[in-house]
């Protein structure tokens, strides 16, 4: 536990005390979904579309830079993107339609703006995303999930995940460093007959936890839910400020509708 | 690989959206059936579990390694609706957390990896054990067809997917025989890594195993009569 207290999920997190750390989860997870829909929305096709998807990367650019989260942690949530990088560059290869020739490839027009676009709107959504995961705690995500009206079982269950990832994450973990250190060195299929066990038991100490966590939490007085305190009122300036994003977003788009 | 914000439109968004929700809301009564009222504690750890081993990586051969998706797997070890609830937690932690896979494509993510990899997986391993001998080979081969095919029919799920509304127009032919073939391979490990799992599992704690109920026999017990005059001692 000595490095990063939160784990494999809390390293998601970076801690600080910027207006975007303080805001209510919820509002924050409203804020980005009513961002990517913003986004989502903007048409690859019209002629204006790319200085609308400037004009939001600049608010997303904008809204990492109030909330204190720097260009490294932004390019760390950029990662998960890269296969699908992969097929979008494939896109003009594949797609039919009028061909351009660029640099000695014969290319499709249509794909080429397609897979503009969907890398264009793909990308600016995990900006947005990772700007919510880098300013919030899991634990107070979970608590956002929750006030939108996530059903109870589903918040429970999310709620124990999040808080056990990192202890089964650590039991994987101290399996391998077991296994490492008695000289294993996974290289070939072979090595299924040691993973595949190291899995298997993994399973059954994540069950056996899970049971006895229950039982635990049985005789402490667990009916099924969780005792959360009062649920503190959400002033409108709160809202305005969590809006701010998705609601400039839909200005630029509409920019775009009525100018162009 | 998950979907991300913007790649189908915005109907074929809403109406996966919809099934992902319908599913889930049909999961959260089922799964109250397989663990009655210990579903919150267990299938959170289970789906704690499958985040894990998502990052447990096995080597394939060449230097490249892959690693499980787990749906039918999961679903051969806790049921099929807590199967579902765990990869549907699993995705939107996945979406919240690392940004993988947008929020507005959740519903896609669930209906592909939650309903139609565990539906296809578990489908399957139910039609196999059915048919086949009720022993642990049959067991472990009906979970390996079943995780073998739960991969390339939630990627044909996907194409079919583009299909409908997609945002570029691709031969849809070549799409799916290329994603279809790459996804042969992808399940060919996954079923090698579900078998491996699940016989281990089987190994020592059989009883953990839901798919394999049909396995386990009440303990051979003999009766002994108790030598007379033995009791009072």
């Amino acid at each position: 536990m000595g490095a990063g207290h939160g784990g494999v999920l809390g390293a998601a997190y970076v801690p600080g005390s910027s207006v975007v750390h303080r805001l209510a989860p919820h509002l924050k997870l409203v804020a980005v979904l009513g961002f990517a829909v913003v986004v989502v929305a903007t048409p690859v096709h019209a002629g204006w579309a790319w200085a609308a998807y400037a004009g939001h990367l600049a608010l997303v650019l904008g809204a990492a830079a109030v909330a204190g989260v720097g260009p490294r942690r932004l390019a760390r949530g950029l990662v998960v993107e890269v296969p699908f990088v992969v097929f979008a560059l494939l896109l003009p290869v594949v797609a039919e339609g009028p061909r351009v020739q660029v640099a000695g490839l014969s290319l499709s027009e249509s794909g080429l703006t397609a897979a503009g676009g969907l890398l264009a709107k793909a990308t600016l959504s995990v900006l947005a995303a990772t700007v919510l995961a880098a300013t919030t705690d899991p634990r107070a995500l979970v608590r956002g999930l929750e006030r939108l009206r996530l059903p109870t079982v589903l918040v429970q269950i999310l709620m124990f995940m999040v808080r056990y990832t990192d202890v089964v994450g650590g039991e994987l973990r101290r399996m391998r460093v077991a296994r490492e250190s008695r000289g294993f060195r996974g290289r070939h299929l072979g090595a299924l007959r040691v993973l595949g066990p190291a899995a298997g038991s993994l399973f059954i100490r994540s069950y056996e936890r899970g049971e006895r966590v229950h039982l635990a939490m049985l005789s402490r007085g667990y009916t099924g839910r969780m005792p959360t305190g009062p649920v503190a009122a959400v002033r409108a300036g709160a809202w305005m400020t969590a809006l701010a994003l998705p609601v400039a977003a839909a200005a630029v788009l509409a920019c775009g509708l009525l100018l162009g | 690989m998950h979907v991300p914000d913007g790649f189908l439109d915005a109907p074929t968004s809403m109406a996966t959206g919809a099934l992902a929700a319908g599913t889930v809301a049909l999961a959260l009564r089922g799964s109250h059936r397989e663990l009655d009222e210990r579903t919150a504690p267990l299938a959170g750890l289970t789906a704690a579990f499958v985040f894990a081993v998502q990052m447990m990586n096995f080597p394939v051969g060449a230097g490249t390694s892959g690693h499980l998706i787990g749906g039918a797997l999961t679903a051969v070890l806790v049921g099929p609706w807590t199967a579902v609830l765990c990869m549907t937690v699993v995705l939107l932690v996945q979406a919240v957390l690392f940004a993988d896979g947008g929020l507005t494509a959740l519903g896609t993510n669930v209906t592909l990896m939650g309903l139609v990899a565990v539906g296809v997986g578990y489908g399957v391993f139910r039609l196999l054990t059915a048919v086949l001998p009720r022993t642990r080979t049959g067991v472990l081969t009906a979970a390996g067809v079943g995780a073998f095919l739960s991969v390339p029919a939630s990627a044909l799920a996907f194409v079919g997917l583009f299909a409908v509304g997609g945002v570029a127009d691709v031969p849809l032919g070549t799409v799916a025989a290329t994603m279809g073939g790459i996804h042969l391979l992808i399940g060919l490990g996954e079923a090698a890594i579900s078998v491996a799992v699940l016989g281990a599992v089987l190994a020592v704690r059989p009883d953990l195993v839901r798919g394999a109920a049909a396995l386990r026999r009440p303990a051979d017990l003999a009766r002994r009569s108790a030598p007379a005059g033995a009791g009072a001692r």
